[in-house]
């Protein structure tokens, strides 16, 4: 049992498993989140020949969640190949969800605290929680804390009928009343990206995907579920053309003169799938003849006021970014990969307008000059969350293993070190990113 | 489980005496093997057809080691019962022939042995290889065996098999994994077959210190087409036996390979094996587990048409997978210090590759290509202490073969001398002992398990 080194050493970056994404309501329509991430852990552990093995910790998530899964990850675990010895817990922090939990296990890997353990991340919109609404909830617990037969009869003398309306999760901030996509537009047009541009990085992300997915990249990536063996919103023929021809979904409020923009392709849909990565320290993956495909560097959350801050929702990673690179003394241009959670395609475009202007950049950021542009043909290139699909909690999990892959490919190939930056923003005005290097 | 009806009903109480009223044929229900079981359940009876024979000591020394009771006479009383109570099998040491005159101490010591031998009995004859004998007379008489042994095995009852294995001169100390799986009944479908040992020179290799429970304890195996079907029983076959398994498959098959994997407690790699990388991957996977000892050949598809109608994509697919990509993983092993010294290569071959089958041009040709492949590659892997052998299956029992219509899948369950189809465990058996260290003077053989069905012959 190795003691706690002096200093953080970096965790490893061992390898990954993830389901295909499904839309909504599609493939994947009857599975829950447990049945999903208990499958993508099975399949990191048949890759990584895990069975039976007592790993340091498994940290999952899940945004949408049944009050019955209090202890998701757990059930996941129990229910899967790993050692029941295995510890676990929850985390959630919306769309930033699994980078958070690959960020927890590989601080912990750091410290010595562990030598091993899978970061995760599931969701499900199809199979969601749907609650009693307020009032109805109020009456039955009033009935339920009643110690008489009379106090249950006048308790349920309450009942209304508009009180059967159940309470659906909704995509929308709790503090605004906006969904997602009308904060994004509202972002978008304030910093007037233009529907062309978001239409590009849409067929970019499909054209990518497909490609990626040709060359057997996700081979040791990903597990076929149920029937889909790809994302099954992946449009490998998708042309500009033809996303010129999609009617926008979202307009933005406060911006009478603002054409909409956004439309259901340059938009990422609802979906279902769950993603696992495995981390380990170097001895371990040594010891086990793993691979180390890459190491994780370092990682910085932000969040923004969006609520009276005069901020987009989904800005916070403009923050954190470059807070992140001086910290580890970069440049945004030290990068040979970004992988950037296309939530929305303007929402990217917004985060790389802002790092272009020095205005926002001197005064929102409080750096000298601004952050700059980087060559954009290193973005994204084997497809994002636009082509795959964005099942909320598991996109970290997905991004960071395509990451680790392109660099280890990249040291493989050239034979020189390489070094990827991640960038996910979340609900509630929130933003992770990372450094990943090889 | 069975999806065979005639064998559930034939073997059901009113089902029996139906059958034996109006004359239905039987379907025996064979003896399978199960971890601890002895070797044989019962006696053993073990003659000599001359003096000169050399294996029979050999043979004896085994049987009375582990405590099986033998007697040289075929009439002799066993188990204490009488001289017609059931044994268990019936050895004979065939070697040493010196003209066909010699076979009548054969049918003398057979005949009674063939009223004797009980269900699931084994009878195995053991001869000198014919194209190591320069006379005519002799020669003739190594022959002769093997036309006795494949009809003797069309006339044993009750699940019993005749089997014959030619013995290379000087290899009669190396047959003690090919005696144990031909006696026990890992070998419950093979019938009416005939196998070399020791005919590839320069073999080395030993059985000192084999843990025959766990003959594949410490080695590294890999199996493609592991997701499900025989390949899957395979990985579980090996496993049972003490290996480590690397599951092998197309990435569309990775979730039932990931459960195969699972099972097994190895690992799992989605590969297609037709792709350039693809030996380098494999071989790369392989170094997480120290290196490879064994590789099962198990992946393979068809894609039947009429020739008449067969188009060239299908073919190639055909080819490719079935063929192509199995030579060139060879090429990889052999070149790399990653597939061990002693290593085992063991590929899948096909009734079709040997018989045809209508609508199977491509994938006989393919079948009997591996033959081909076997033949040539046996003597390369000599320098490594390695082996290649194949296993050509007849009809087992799959998911496959329950999609059959009906008359031919009766046709190929009961026109053979089992009269029923085998099972996938029947073919992984196989490969499992073709795979042991200690079948390391096995090498360039073709082993039908097909219960000596009549297609082919």
């Amino acid at each position: 049992m190795p003691s706690a080194p002096s200093s953080p050493r970096r965790a490893a970056i061992v390898g990954a498993n993830r389901i295909p994404f499904a839309r909504s309501n599609g493939a994947y329509a009857r599975a829950s989140n447990q049945d999903m991430l208990t499958a993508a852990l099975d399949g990191l552990v048949a890759r990584f020949g895990l069975a039976g093995e007592r790993l340091g910790e498994v940290a999952s998530g899940a945004v949408l969640k049944h009050s019955r899964d209090f202890n998701l990850t757990r059930e996941a675990v129990l229910g899967s190949r790993l050692s029941a010895a295995t510890p676990t817990y929850d985390l959630q922090q919306a769309c930033g969800t699994s980078l958070q939990t690959t960020l927890q296990v590989a601080n912990k890997i750091a410290l010595g605290q562990i030598e091993s353990g899978v970061a995760s991340g599931v969701d499900t919109t199809s199979d969601a929680p749907i609650e009693v609404n307020d009032d109805l909830r109020r009456v039955l617990l009033a009935a339920n804390r009643a110690k008489s037969t009379a106090g249950v009869v006048k308790a349920l003398a309450g009942l209304r009928p508009g009180q059967i309306v159940p309470e659906i999760p909704a995509n929308k901030e709790p503090r605004t009343g906006m969904s997602m996509g009308e904060h994004a537009a509202q972002t978008a047009a304030a910093w007037g990206i233009s529907r062309t541009a978001q239409d590009e990085i849409t067929v970019a992300s499909h054209q990518h995907l497909a490609a990626a997915y040709d060359r057997g990249f996700f081979d040791d990536l990903l597990t076929p579920y149920l029937g889909l063996t790809k994302d099954n919103n992946l449009r490998a023929d998708s042309t500009l053309e033809g996303l010129a021809k999609l009617k926008p979904v979202f307009r933005p409020a406060g911006y009478p003169d603002t054409e909409a923009t956004m439309t259901a392709a340059n938009s990422t849909p609802l979906t279902d799938g769950a993603a696992t990565v495995l981390l380990a320290s170097d001895e371990w993956a040594a010891e086990r003849n793993l691979p180390v495909l890459a190491h994780f560097v370092d990682a910085e959350t932000a969040a923004v006021d969006y609520v009276h801050g005069d901020e987009g929702l989904l800005m916070a990673p403009t923050y954190a970014v470059p807070r992140l690179l001086e910290r580890n003394g970069l440049t945004l241009q030290d990068f040979d990969f970004y992988e950037f959670h296309e939530a929305f395609a303007s929402t990217i475009l917004a985060t790389f307008a802002a790092w272009e202007d020095p205005i926002f950049c001197k005064e929102r950021l409080g750096l000298d000059g601004p952050l700059g542009t980087f060559d954009k043909t290193k973005l994204n290139v084997a497809g994002s969350s636009l082509a795959t699909g964005h099942p909320f909690a598991a996109t970290g999990a997905r991004i960071v293993p395509t990451l680790a892959k392109l660099l280890h490919e990249k040291s493989q190939r050239d034979g020189t070190a390489g070094r990827g930056l991640i960038s996910i923003c979340a609900a509630g005005g929130q933003g992770v990113v990372a450094i990943l290097e090889a | 489980m069975s999806n065979d009806w005639y064998s559930d009903f034939v073997n059901s109480g009113f089902g029996k005496s139906i059958a034996g009223t109006v004359g239905l044929p039987p379907v025996p229900r064979l003896r399978r093997y199960e971890p601890g079981q002895p070797l044989l359940s019962g006696p053993a009876l073990l003659g000599t057809a001359t003096a000169s024979g050399r294996v029979a000591k050999v043979v004896r020394s085994l049987l009375t080691d582990l405590g099986v009771e033998v007697h040289e006479d075929p009439q002799a009383p066993v188990g204490g019962g009488s001289s017609t109570s059931k044994v268990a099998a019936g050895i004979v040491d065939a070697t040493g022939l010196s003209s066909p005159a010699d076979l009548a101490a054969i049918q003398g010591f057979l005949t009674p042995v063939m009223r004797r031998v009980g269900p699931s009995g084994r009878i195995l004859v053991i001869g000198d290889v014919p194209g190591e004998a320069g006379a005519p007379s002799v020669r003739a008489a190594r022959r002769a065996l093997e036309g006795l042994v494949r009809s003797a095995a069309k006339e044993a009852r009750y699940g019993a098999t005749v089997n014959l294995v030619h013995v290379a001169d000087g290899a009669e100390n190396d047959i003690e994994s090919t005696l144990r799986f031909f006696l026990s009944s890992r070998s419950a479908f093979v019938d009416g077959q005939r196998l070399e040992v020791g005919t590839v020179p320069g073999f080395a290799g030993s059985s000192q210190g084999v843990d025959w429970d766990k003959p594949l304890a410490g080695r590294t195996a890999v199996v493609t087409g592991a997701a499900r079907g025989i390949g899957a029983t395979v990985a579980k076959t090996l496993r049972r036996d003490g290996a480590t398994v690397i599951c092998v498959d197309v990435p569309a098959a990775g979730d039932a390979l990931a459960r195969t994997a699972n099972d097994v407690g190895g690992s799992a790699l989605q590969l297609d094996i037709t792709a350039d990388h693809a030996p380098a991957t494999l071989l790369d996977h392989a170094q997480r587990h120290g290196g490879l000892d064994v590789v099962v050949h198990n992946a393979g598809i068809t894609r039947d048409k009429l020739l008449a109608n067969q188009d060239r994509d299908r073919w190639n697919s055909v080819i490719d997978v079935n063929l192509n990509a199995q030579l060139a993983i060879n090429d990889a092993l052999l070149a790399s210090d990653v597939f061990h010294r002693g290593g085992r290569i063991v590929t899948v071959s096909s009734m079709a590759g040997i018989a045809g089958n209508r609508g199977q041009t491509a994938y006989g040709a393919s079948k009997a290509g591996v033959i081909g492949m076997v033949d040539a590659t046996a003597p390369l892997l000599v320098e490594k202490d390695a082996t290649i052998n194949a296993v050509a299956p007849g009809f087992i029992e799959t998911d496959m073969t329950a999609a059959m219509p009906v008359g031919t899948r009766e046709a190929g369950r009961r026109l053979s001398s089992m009269t029923q189809g085998g099972l996938p465990i029947d073919v992984a058996e196989t490969i499992a002992w073709f795979a042991q260290g200690a079948s390391y003077a096995v090498n360039g053989q073709v082993l039908r398990v097909d219960g000596q069905n009549y297609l082919g012959a």
